[in-house]
């Protein structure tokens, strides 16, 4: 037996919108693929908190599915404070994104908060940010997606986005050029796709990231049908991307 | 045309409310419309226009209706509001083009003149246009009711103008979330359709954001549900129950069956199969036998009333044929469409189809009404133009007779004779072998479909494109289990996303041979192998179009027809 990773789904019941669990089967199918065991752990409002998480994934949701989890969120929010700070990898898309931030003020002017794990704000708006979108990464190239957010989200100073777009009218804010938010070993995005299957490099780092923190080294134990079929993947994905690349808005 | 259409969207979301909730006015009545000085010659103008469109192969076949649109605003209202029966109105997610022409090739087989939109006219200014071909000059619609299919957002845009009789409204699920903003939203949008109806709407007691419309609809109008035998409803896991591969893979770890992630037991944590808290109610276990049991808040709820009486309900089904139940007795029928999900449409057809005959039993006799007219009276209103009608036209009131006491046996032969509209299950031979041409626009389409048409047997094809009317954003994939096709493969993936679809499939570990963007030669290659072997094409809305343009070079196929 493989050594196992500990995978925490946060909310699939009510923040599982646009396909995001992809992400969770990206990460689980490689994980498994680079010969470990991955455990899954799918955590809704009210269930016990794992002994032992090591990698968690967020979705994006309806405005309902979010009102849904929001006390559930601030009961666990030390713990996950305390996760991010001890450098447990964590990807948070769309709604969980902005959830994440410090607070979420509704175009009524309402202000609803945050856990604060990254240094951003989301400010509603009418308009809503929707299509295809590439962004460019130093550590991951382009990255390539679909967003579909109505807030706009501002990084504070010390924030680093994700990646930076091309095009005003796209990205977090539609103003600066900058799209998620990257603080220590936790990144959130406004990118769907789902944005793992074709950003096989995020993926890759998240699970890297989780393996070196649990067993000190990242060391695939893989048979070589196994190297062969992530190769596949990556084939695919690359064709995948060429033509995402392409596509209107 | 898309642009429009876009924009036109835009208003009927962002508008809201439809015009008023007065309750008892006439069907069809119109909401402040205008009837301009040219308004007679509409007909006349629209049916020119339409002409000139078409020998200059220019504006599609929506320009007619814009035009009509801007100089006579009213005429939708006028045109549909003296038919005598009104306008049936079929919204919803999926299943409106299928359920549309049940409806109406019911209608007509059991003798009433049916007036419906083209497959996929589904707006507005599609009906508009459509009317015109129609009309007569003097403005005049030879048909006893309209039925007509319109898109969710557009069918608040046109109850503003016209109050249907009737409404079928049939499911809200995930479906271009890009277009309409979320599931909730779309389910509003429907219940503007509830409260604009005057005589009955029928509604889906399976899907709790449809049955709860029934608060909305006005007081003096009726509600009647279709619905599904427990032991179906399995095969229509809530939209709330993401049934995606990872959701189900857990469930099967939890279970201690075969699954292929590699997700090792976790002690009674493995959470994505657990719904814990109290056991669900009966129906509700049933509901999820096959289902993983996420999104189990819905049930706890809103769980679907098994109280609620429907008045037809889907009790089994096989190969060709269905049983449903009505007024407590079954009984079985041929049928000439396949697949569990058509089958329920066919029951929510029924269903629409007793509620007008109800309507056409009182007012088949023609009645000299004197006195204080008091008959007339709430809900009933609405029929007073529809009885003097019937004094002065002999063969209208023949037709409603014939029509109102039709039985159930002519109801079930008008059901046998439906064929699957088209790319809904329509098979075209090819090289002596069946292809079936399968429309996937949804998670819970794609799903339904593949657990409706076994793969077993069969060559599978999938073809997906990302034009607007199939939706850019290619996230939906991701929320389909394909892993029931591990056992055969896929032989040939194409459409401009061919690449997300193969890096979807090899994610599930389902064995692809061929990919590639270029439709027309993969459909070519696709069906010209293993000649004989029956095939299913699983294609988005524009892959559609194209698949059966290229089948139409290899064999005849039939125009998208309307009716039957």
């Amino acid at each position: 037996m493989g050594k196992v990773i500990d995978v925490m789904s946060l909310y699939p019941k009510d923040m599982n919108i646009y396909g995001d669990s992809g992400n969770v089967l990206v990460v689980l199918r490689r994980l498994a693929l680079y010969g470990f065991e991955p455990r899954l752990h799918a955590y809704n409002q009210g269930d016990d908190w794992p002994e032992q998480v090591d990698l968690i994934l967020g979705g994006g949701g309806q405005d309902t599915g979010q009102a849904k989890i929001t006390d559930d969120l601030f009961r666990r929010a030390d713990r996950l404070r305390d996760l991010a700070a001890g450098g447990t990898p964590m990807l948070m898309i769309c709604g969980m994104f902005q959830l994440f931030g410090e607070y979420f003020e509704t175009v009524g002017g309402e202000r609803l908060d945050g856990i604060g794990v990254l240094g951003a704000y989301t400010v509603g708006q009418e308009h809503r940010m929707i299509g295809n979108l590439v962004e460019h990464s130093d550590d991951f190239g382009d990255i390539i997606g679909y967003e579909n957010h109505s807030g706009q989200t501002f990084l504070r100073e010390g924030t680093l986005p994700l990646g930076r777009v091309d095009h005003d009218g796209t990205g977090n804010n539609g103003e600066d050029h900058t799209e998620g938010a990257r603080v220590g070993n936790v990144i959130g995005t406004y990118m769907h796709g789902s944005l793992l299957p074709k950003n096989p490099k995020i993926a890759d780092h998240l699970i890297r990231t989780a393996v070196i923190n649990r067993y000190g080294e990242f060391e695939p134990d893989q048979t070589s049908e196994q190297m062969f079929e992530l190769a596949r993947l990556d084939a695919l994905a690359e064709e995948a991307r060429k033509v995402a690349a392409t596509r209107p808005r | 045309m898309m642009v429009e259409k876009t924009t036109e969207n835009k208003d009927a979301v962002s508008g809201g409310g439809t015009a008023g909730n007065g309750g008892n006015g006439d069907a069809g009545r119109t909401v402040g419309a205008r009837r301009p000085w040219n308004a007679g010659l509409t007909p006349a103008i629209g049916k020119t226009v339409r002409w000139a469109s078409r020998l200059l192969h220019h504006g599609g076949s929506a320009f007619p209706g814009r035009v009509v649109e801007q100089i006579d605003p009213g005429f939708l209202a006028r045109t549909l509001g003296r038919l005598p029966l009104g306008v049936v109105l079929v919204s919803g997610t999926n299943g409106k083009t299928t359920t549309t022409r049940m409806v109406a090739s019911m209608l007509a087989d059991l003798g009433l003149k049916v007036f419906t939109n083209p497959t996929g006219s589904n707006f507005t200014r599609g009906v508009v246009s459509a009317l015109l071909e129609q009309v007569t000059l003097g403005g005049g619609l030879d048909a006893d009711i309209a039925v007509l299919e319109l898109d969710e957002a557009y069918a608040v845009h046109f109850v503003r103008q016209v109050r249907p009789r009737y409404a079928l409204l049939l499911n809200v699920m995930r479906d271009q979330l890009d277009r309409f903003g979320e599931i909730d939203n779309t389910a509003r949008l429907l219940g503007h359709v509830a409260e604009a109806t005057t005589g009955t709407v029928v509604l889906n007691r399976e899907d709790p954001r449809i049955a709860r419309l029934a608060g909305l609809s006005p007081d003096g109008t009726d509600v009647r549900y279709f619905g599904l035998s427990a032991d179906l409803r399995r095969f229509f896991p809530s939209d709330d129950d993401m049934a995606t591969t990872v959701a189900e893979e857990a469930a099967s770890v939890a279970k201690g069956a075969a699954q292929s992630l590699g997700i090792v037991e976790d002690d009674g944590q493995m959470g994505v199969g657990q719904s814990g808290g109290a056991a669900p109610a009966q129906s509700a276990s049933a509901r999820h036998a096959s289902g993983s049991a996420l999104g189990d808040d819905l049930l706890d709820d809103d769980l679907p009333d098994d109280d609620l009486p429907a008045d037809v309900t889907l009790i089994g089904v096989g190969d060709h044929h269905a049983s449903f139940a009505i007024d407590g007795r079954t009984a079985d029928t041929a049928v000439k469409l396949e697949g569990v999900y058509n089958l329920y449409n066919a029951a929510a057809a029924l269903a629409v189809v007793r509620a007008v005959q109800l309507d056409a039993r009182h007012w088949a006799v023609p009645m000299v009404c004197g006195g204080d007219g008091s008959i007339f009276e709430g809900r009933n209103a609405q029929f007073r133009e529809l009885a003097v009608k019937v004094q002065y036209d002999s063969a209208l009131s023949d037709r409603l007779r014939h029509f109102g006491y039709a039985g159930s046996d002519a109801l079930f032969t008008a059901v046998s004779h439906v064929t699957p509209a088209f790319g809904r299950g329509e098979t075209i031979t090819v090289n002596g072998a069946d292809v079936q041409l399968l429309l996937v626009k949804n998670p819970m389409g794609f799903r339904l479909s593949l657990g409706s048409f076994p793969p077993d047997g069969h060559d599978t094809m999938i073809v997906i494109n990302d034009e607007y009317a199939d939706g850019r954003d290619m996230s939906w994939l991701w929320d389909v289990d394909f892993t029931s096709l591990r056992p055969t493969g896929v032989a040939m993936v194409s459409g401009t996303r061919a690449w997300d679809m193969a890096l979807r499939l090899e994610y599930d570990q389902v064995k692809v041979d061929q990919t590639g963007t270029d439709l027309e030669s993969a459909v070519a290659r696709f069906v010209k192998e293993h000649p004989g072997r029956p095939k299913h094409i699983y294609c988005t809305y524009t892959a559609m179009l194209r698949v059966r343009a290229e089948l139409a070079k290899l064999t005849d196929v039939a125009d998208a027809g309307v009716g039957r």
